[in-house]
């Protein structure tokens, strides 16, 4: 336990947030539309991850365009899982939902697992790296930095510079009453549910490029994705990027003052607690 | 209109004491082992079913009370040398005196925020045992052979844990069907229909879900001390597997929740289908997405489930089966 | 009619004829010769973490029952000629898999014998079933000492214990630099692990060493920066740790890519298997404890020496066989799967029968050395089971003349191929 860990630690904390607030942007968005906790989010996360591998040791396909790819395929993807599973019962209580998406998420599991087994797998790619004196960035971190931004960006252009965005965020608004002034809001929750899943793809293909992985590891960033968003309050998509980069520096700087293996008992005591003390989250939901 | 009032109950009971006693009258001891998986699940499907299936709660992290259970009784085993039925019992206790604790603000939750809490809680429990020396953090705890000794031998160890699990399951049952029958089941029917108009008719919700999870956490306790009695080694991620949590949730759902019958139908058709395929190389994952989508299909089409189902298709069956 | 006759005839002269060829001197006692089949059961992690080295412990497994199977079974005194064939399934390096299929593997496929699967995790689960069911099994890929000291009867281990796998490379470092002080401690929280660092950290602290890091990672950690900012801002002398092979093989890569400055790095398990060299560079002058290398040298005569048998092939031609039949050089994993199998052996033929009490004490007196090494076990009922005969030997990544990166034993000094270096 040394401070001269503390700038190194909270730049690499800071660093992995920004990937895990794009992951949970997609959940907090899925919720702030159609109040359904998407428990199929981490194998999605997964599957990101998997499209650039396939494309990567199968075709050769730069992971960077397998991370395109991984973002489309996630749109396509996110709108069968909604029809599949959540329209018939979009109007249910919200613990049906959560039954519907687990089920997805066992669908997922179930098949990745028998195709790709849980034998851990790599995305082996080098972008060198930056620094000296204690701090070392590497390449494919900082990249995975600048993509991130990027997509929550690009969400952000969607949501307010867009006519669909509008339409999402009327639907999220009140489905009613969007429906009332022409908006067909199956489609648009079809399309939140796609955009919601290709910004949780888009995170797993990120994370491809940093860690190894096998089709459980979405398990590990699901969680995470869950105390961002319960941070940054439910629906809230700058809460849930804000909620990230917080969790990141969080995990970070707390390695200096705890041992590592002690850091995911904090996230979960953190996440309870703020279920329990003010459950809107630390931001306030829905923006 | 004429109610029977079938002897359900009993008739149930003695069903399953007879498949019990099944694999030790032909001496077959991989039944036995199916088996005892198959009354577990039965135990911890049915032990959901009162938080949730009665009064409506998801706990998705039920399993939580499964591991408490299982390595507070462990730990008296291994450092006390208690006797496995003390020490079961003994670890169960503190493990529903938890529930206790941690019941009166989570339930205080409505709908998704309580299920994710519940994830939350033994996700935590988990990470903290992970490095909770005492109870061997991350590599668990190791039965010293001798332990088995005071039972004669880890063979009849193994088969004394098959008859306790045999009566836990048979105890949850009863205590679910009591339960389902009693003013007590009745109020938390109610808190599920409409807490609200529950409370405008006299019921003390908080009371009412408080005691119910303790109840239902109970149980699973018992299940998991004898379990991990059996296996002679407990560690933190098989002690609060999230999956096992899910899949006896799945069990549940799949053989009817708020019926008696249906986890026991559920528990035993999905563990007959995961025997079948944890074999077959090809489609040992495979039972996961078959899970998934049978869940998928009772959540979608048949939100009664199979018993539930089955009690509406042929209202004549009501009075047989609860 | 006349055709069951002929048929009887040809089925009694093939008997005969085998009878002749496989044990001379069965015929002239009258003895006749059966056939029977011996089954052998485990599980390999066909997938998941621990597959690479599972896979190669299953491999050598399969060339020992080849090379049974070729030189015609195992002969026992009473003229039975048992045929070994394996019963196997996937873990999936799961240890509730492991129980459910070892439960299995006695009860349905009433397997005659067991062996191991690899990991020590999952050894200990699988010892756990065997031993309520009474069956013996011999184990590789399971070196955890607190699994021996339960008081087993039935498991006999192979590999030398996880308290020996770092004591001797705190030796090599401190031959090789008495300067170093500063050690860092970074390892997986397994069983197996944790055995190690248990017995390695006393150890170097008793040679006046410093322990200024000393954290565990869980099993399946992919991102080792929170350890290596903590490595780094302590600087030390020597890095010593790891787990098994997908988390040594990481670690060793970030250690690498963040440019840590450490003189000297030993990691378990990782190291000695050839697949470690996919992170190039970064396998440079890493240190692993190991089993047995190819290069190892245990012979008839250096049985002699010891005063014991040499029994089964030489360590040549197991390499050669091996490669022959898997294309790819076997590693310490291997040679554990193949010993485990030759000790069974060793031992059926001893007892002169498939009697589980007379295996036993076959095993028990056993003292003999393979080309994997000695093997003997401990009797002592606290520790029974446990290998107190076999060594092990340190390996480094080394380049060769010809700039490419390969193992060398660099410890003991009397068994080394290669001078250790430090690490630049």
């Amino acid at each position: 336990m040394s401070v001269d860990a503390l700038v190194p630690s909270a730049i690499d904390g800071l660093m992995l947030g920004f990937v895990y607030g794009l992951a949970a942007m997609g959940l907090t968005l899925i919720f702030g539309v159609m109040r359904v906790i998407n428990l199929s989010h981490g194998p999605v996360i997964a599957l990101g991850m998997f499209v650039v591998y396939v494309l990567f040791t199968g075709a050769g396909v730069n992971p960077y365009l397998g991370l395109i790819a991984a973002a489309g395929l996630g749109i396509l993807f996110g709108v069968a899982i909604y029809f599949v599973a959540v329209d018939r019962i979009i109007n249910a209580p919200e613990l049906t939902t959560l039954l519907a998406t687990y089920s997805v998420n066992l669908m997922i599991v179930g098949v990745a697992t028998s195709v790709f087994t849980t034998t851990p797998r790599a995305v082996d790619i080098s972008l060198g790296s930056v620094g000296g004196s204690g701090v070392t960035i590497l390449g494919t971190h900082a990249v995975a930095v600048a993509i991130a931004i990027a997509g929550a960006a690009l969400l952000y252009a969607i949501l307010f510079r867009t006519r669909i965005g509008k339409s999402i965020r009327a639907v999220a608004n009140n489905r009613a009453a969007a429906e009332l002034m022409g908006i067909d809001s199956r489609r648009v929750l079809a399309l939140s549910f796609g955009i919601g899943t290709s910004l949780a793809m888009t995170s797993g293909a990120l994370l491809s490029t940093l860690f190894s992985f096998t089709p459980l590891s979405g398990a590990t960033y699901e969680v995470k994705s869950f105390v961002i968003v319960v941070l940054g309050g439910l629906g809230n998509p700058t809460g849930a990027l804000v909620g990230g980069i917080v969790l990141g520096l969080l995990e970070g700087v707390s390695t200096v003052f705890i041992p590592v293996s002690w850091v995911p008992v904090l996230e979960y005591v953190i996440f309870i607690a703020i279920l329990l003390v003010r459950p809107t989250g630390l931001l306030g939901a829905r923006a | 209109m004429i109610r029977v009032r079938a002897p359900f109950l009993p008739a149930l009971l003695v069903v399953l004491a007879i498949v019990a006693a099944l694999p030790l009258a032909v001496n077959n001891n991989s039944l036995r082992e199916e088996l005892f998986l198959m009354f577990m699940l039965i135990t911890l499907a049915s032990s959901i079913n009162i938080i949730m299936g009665y009064t409506g709660y998801v706990s998705f992290g039920h399993i939580v009370f499964f591991g408490l259970g299982g390595y507070f009784a462990f730990y008296l085993m291994q450092n006390f040398n208690a006797h496995f039925l003390v020490a079961a019992l003994a670890g169960a206790i503190p493990a529903s005196a938890i529930a206790l604790v941690i019941g009166v603000p989570i339930l205080r939750l409505r709908g998704a925020y309580f299920a994710l809490a519940t994830i939350g809680i033994n996700e935590a429990m988990r990470t903290a045992i992970n490095n909770f020396e005492p109870f061997g953090g991350a590599v668990g705890m190791f039965f010293n052979f001798s332990v088995y000794d005071t039972y004669g031998g880890a063979r009849n160890a193994a088969l004394l844990a098959y008859g306790v699990m045999v009566v836990v399951a048979l105890a949850t049952v009863t205590t679910s069907y009591l339960i389902r029958r009693s003013k007590f089941g009745l109020s938390l029917m109610a808190i599920r229909e409409d807490q609200d108009v529950a409370m405008v008719v006299g019921i003390d919700p908080a009371r009412a879900k408080v005691v119910a999870y303790v109840i239902s956490s109970f149980f699973p306790a018992l299940a998991g001390a004898t379990f991990f009695f059996k296996n002679g080694i407990i560690e933190p991620g098989v002690a609060f597997d999230l999956l096992r949590s899910i899949e006896s949730l799945v069990m549940c759902v799949l053989g009817g929740t708020g019926t008696v019958a249906g986890p026991i139908v559920g528990a035993a058709l999905y563990e007959w289908l995961r025997g079948f395929l944890i074999t077959t190389p090809a489609l040992a994952n495979f039972q996961l997405f078959l899970a998934g989508l049978l869940l998928l299909v009772v959540v979608l089409f048949v939100t009664a489930g199979l018993v539930g189902w089955l009690r509406n298709r042929y209202p004549v069956l009501r009075a047989y089966i609860q | 009619m006349r055709g069951i006759t002929v048929a009887l005839a040809l089925v009694g002269l093939l008997a005969a004829a085998c009878g002749g060829t496989t044990t001379p001197g069965a015929g002239t006692s009258g003895q006749a010769t059966v056939k029977k089949d011996l089954i052998i059961g485990f599980t390999a992690s066909q997938t998941g973490a621990q597959n690479v080295a599972s896979n190669k412990q299953t491999e050598g497994i399969k060339l020992w029952v080849d090379d049974v199977t070729k030189a015609g079974g195992i002969k026992l005194k009473d003229g039975t000629i048992l045929m070994p064939q394996i019963k196997s399934y996937d873990d999936q390096s799961a240890t509730d898999r492991v129980q459910a299929l070892y439960t299995k593997l006695i009860n349905d496929d009433k397997v005659d014998f067991l062996l191991s699967p690899y990991s020590s995790g999952l050894v200990k689960a699988a010892a756990v079933v065997s031993e309520q069911n009474g069956k013996v099994m011999i184990t590789a890929g399971g070196a955890d000492d607190a699994t021996m000291e339960q008081g087993f009867r039935n498991i006999y281990q192979v590999y030398t214990p996880a308290s020996k796998y770092l004591t001797g490379a705190i030796d090599l470092m401190l031959k090789l630099d008495p300067t170093i002080k500063k050690v860092a401690i970074v390892n997986e929280k397994d069983s197996f692990s944790t055995s190690v660092v248990a017995a390695a950290k006393p150890y170097a602290e008793s040679k006046g060493l410093q322990v200024v890091v000393n954290q565990g990672y869980d099993t399946g950690t992919v991102d080792f920066g929170p350890f290596i900012n903590q490595i780094s801002a302590a600087a030390p002398d020597a890095i010593i740790g790891g787990g098994h092979l997908p988390d040594g093989t990481t670690l060793a890569k970030q250690l690498y890519e963040k440019k840590v400055s450490a003189r000297f790095v030993a990691l378990l398990v990782a190291p000695p298997e050839p697949t470690f060299a996919d992170i190039g560079e970064a396998a440079q002058f890493i240190v692993g404890p190991s089993q047995w290398e190819t290069q190892t040298k245990y012979s008839a005569e250096a049985a002699k020496t010891a005063g014991v048998p040499f029994y089964g092939p030489t360590g040549a031609d197991f390499t050669t066989a091996y490669k022959a039949k898997f294309s790819a050089p076997p590693s310490y994993h291997s040679a554990g799967g193949y010993a485990a199998g030759l000790t069974l052996q060793k031992a059926l033929e001893d007892a002169g029968s498939t009697d589980p009490e007379k295996v036993k004490t076959a095993l028990d007196k056993d003292d003999f050395m393979t080309f994997y090494g000695r093997i003997k076990f401990s009797t002592d009922p606290k520790t029974h089971g446990k290998q107190i005969a076999h060594e092990m030997v340190y390996v480094q990544w080394l380049k060769g003349s010809d700039g490419k990166l390969a193992t060398q034993i660099v410890w003991p000094a009397e068994a080394k191929s290669a001078d250790p270096q430090l690490r630049k």
